[in-house]
């Protein structure tokens, strides 16, 4: 149990919004990871557990018409941005009404409706996608910005610099955050990474930022609303370096013994969760109360993967759709003769 | 009807499309001095520095804010100097911009045009004269196009840029100086259909890009000697114009592919296959060998698809015997 003696100046309000969405995201991947070993989740995920501070605190503080691209660790950012739990729940089973209806899975969660443009399978992929998503709002001039998480391993990729490049020297509306859990897959980033890190790589092209303790979602959110209050005054794309650490796997498939027991027990200390947890308690809310808040995190995710556990299937003419308007192939199976179809 | 050169031709359909659509914009590097060839001089005096936009030589940036432009709402026009350089962006066309809108269920189109230079030009040897048609055609959710004369680049180039489709728009470097006829009225081409340039009997020709003004020299020469071909430009390679070859192959009872990119595993062999299983008849390829493009006159020129060697495939081609059986094919 950590203790925490609550500051003066808390926001209480803004850390028990924070508290909660980091327990439904903590929940969502409890479930998920559940389902995987049910064998109903039937593709790789890679989970975020440890890392919920960073996609409560800033994409909280985005609004609902602001962009966003993720990552293949994108449960939290997608959940934090407002996308339908149940419709992520179901797509990462590969059923009918999921977010793409079961064509993506994990890697490939969207939902437009909530600014969310896509999680990628391709590390860093994301960074020259969102430049453009933001190249777009400055020609169309619209009121948003578009923000763009990827992880640690990301900066050592050609797109790093050629995307950030661009957003810099077009001054577009974009917050690259650095989501630095301190493993590229499952070898240590500093052992593959030169210089002194991601922020000092921006700020070598211009693009001004801060670094922060990603397991600190209060300091997540005020250093997330400092640099969108820049970008939103036109002075261009600004960078955030949050420093977390992952508890979980890097899939659901990974023992982790690149790192010691010791370790993970130590990080957990540090859980954004429990530290969250543990300031509100010294706030004045009693053990009564943070429960009821828990409960009500995570009372809609249970529902929406009960909902999706019982969705049906995709039908398999779907396989057949949204490929393209010019030329697209007909269904060639009928769904009798379809094998995988149980 | 106006003459104007294939690149003015081109440079007259993206003036025209970005006049009545201010989402379209072109961003590419040098295109404010008016790209490397010169098909978009005057462009940024009439349209400014906003739409279009000179780009870092980044191709794979150039390529994703173009993906995650199209996303957002604009139509981008990609010009990607060579299409060689293309390759940098792989990722970006392949894994992105052809992927987004299905794996995303529908969710968004991606509508943007990558604008690539093909082919062997000026000793411009292995890293500026490829023809990689056949790598995109591969891929589900892409559209590819190759104009061969000045009227369809205006068309086609019109066409794509209003296609919600990613478009892989190949423009032969041959091609830039060829005049010829463009209709005054503004016609935007239909995807998906060839154009015949001569009617035959005694076999069909497909062809496309710059081997289709070879192909036509050869069925002049052809003519000459009473053979009568059946001559078709693709100009779009996906989709293809299948009933189009299929009526005319019907017809001839054979078939000879003829284009520039490598032989191996070019897109010939598509068109050659699906015709051998449609109709059982005798097909050919014509294509380059399977070696880089070399620099020097003389050693390129072993590789250029030449109207004798069209004109010579299609005679070996009729003395075969058109059963599919036949145990005398080669």
């Amino acid at each position: 149990m950590i203790e925490a003696e609550a500051p003066r100046d808390l926001d209480r309000a803004r850390l028990v919004t924070l508290f909660r969405v980091m327990v439904a995201i903590r929940r969502f991947e409890e479930l998920a990871l559940e389902a995987a070993r049910e064998g109903l989740v039937t593709g790789a995920i890679h989970p975020s557990i440890g890392q919920e501070a960073v996609a409560a605190g800033v994409c909280l503080e985005l609004r609902r018409e602001d962009y966003l691209l993720s990552t293949h660790r994108g449960h939290g950012h997608s959940l934090a941005k407002g996308a339908d739990p149940f419709a992520m729940a179901a797509e990462l089973m590969g059923r009918k009404g999921g977010t793409a209806n079961g064509k993506g899975g994990s890697m490939h969660i969207a939902d437009f409706s909530v600014g969310m443009l896509g999680a990628n399978g391709v590390v860093a992929a994301n960074i020259g996608i969102a430049a453009g998503a933001a190249h777009a709002v400055r020609l169309s001039g619209e009121d948003r910005v578009v923000c763009c998480i990827f992880g640690d391993g990301a900066v050592n990729r050609g797109p790093f610099l050629e995307g950030l490049n661009w957003a810099a020297i077009h001054r577009l509306p974009v917050l690259f955050v650095c989501e630095d859990n301190g493993f590229a897959a499952t070898t240590r980033t500093r052992a593959l990474t030169a210089g002194p890190g991601p922020l000092a790589r921006a700020r070598a092209l211009g693009i001004d930022g801060l670094e922060v303790d990603g397991n600190d979602a209060l300091a997540v959110s005020e250093a997330t609303r400092a640099l969108l209050a820049e970008i939103r005054g036109g002075n261009g794309p600004r960078f955030l370096h949050a420093k977390t650490y992952r508890l979980c796997g890097h899939t659901q498939a990974d023992a982790g013994t690149y790192r010691s027991a010791e370790e993970v027990e130590e990080q957990r200390k540090r859980c954004p969760i429990a530290r969250a947890r543990a300031l509100l308690r010294g706030a004045g809310l009693d053990e009564r109360a943070l429960s009821a808040l828990e409960e009500e995190a995570r009372a809609p995710i249970e529902a929406a993967f009960a909902a999706a556990r019982a969705a049906p299937w995709p039908e398999p003419e779907l396989a057949f759709t949204d490929v393209q308007d010019f030329g697209a192939e007909a269904p060639t199976r009928t769904p009798e003769s379809a094998p995988w179809r149980r | 009807m106006a003459q104007m050169s294939y690149l003015e031709a081109g440079r007259l359909a993206l003036a025209e499309e970005m006049r009545r659509d201010p989402r379209v914009w072109a961003l590419g590097e040098d295109l404010g001095r008016g790209g490397v060839f010169g098909q978009y001089r005057g462009l940024q005096e009439e349209f400014g520095p906003e739409r279009i936009v000179d780009a870092p030589i980044s191709e794979a940036a150039i390529m994703a804010v173009a993906v995650g432009a199209a996303m957002a709402g604009t139509r981008p026009v990609v010009e990607m100097r060579f299409s060689d350089f293309a390759l940098c962006a792989v990722d970006e066309l392949v894994n992105q911009a052809a992927k987004a809108r299905y794996m995303f269920g529908g969710q968004c189109r991606v509508p943007l045009v990558v604008r690539e230079p093909i082919g062997m030009w000026r000793s411009s040897a292995a890293q500026h004269s490829q023809s990689l048609e056949a790598w995109y055609v591969h891929i589900p959710g892409l559209v590819v196009l190759a104009p061969s004369t000045p009227a369809d680049n205006r068309a086609l180039l019109k066409a794509a840029i209003r296609c919600d489709d990613p478009v892989v728009y190949l423009e032969h470097k041959n091609l830039w100086p060829l005049r010829g006829e463009v209709p005054d009225a503004e016609e935007v081409a239909e995807i998906g259909r060839a154009r015949r340039l001569r009617f035959g009997e005694d076999l069909t020709i497909v062809s496309w890009s710059a081997t289709v003004h070879a192909a036509a020299d050869a069925a002049e020469a052809l003519a000459e000697e009473g053979i009568s071909v059946d001559l078709l430009d693709l100009r779009s390679l996906w989709p293809w114009d299948r009933e189009a070859v299929l009526e005319s192959v019907a017809r001839t009872g054979r078939l000879l592919v003829a284009h520039e990119a490598v032989r191996v595993a070019g897109f010939g062999a598509e068109v050659a296959a699906t015709v051998a299983e449609e109709l059982g008849v005798p097909v050919a390829r014509l294509g380059a060998p399977r070696v880089p493009v070399p620099y020097s006159p003389p050693l390129e020129a072993e590789l250029h698809v030449r109207p004798e060697a069209i004109a010579a495939a299609a005679r070996r081609l009729l003395e075969r015997r058109a059963t599919p059986c036949d145990p005398q094919r080669r």
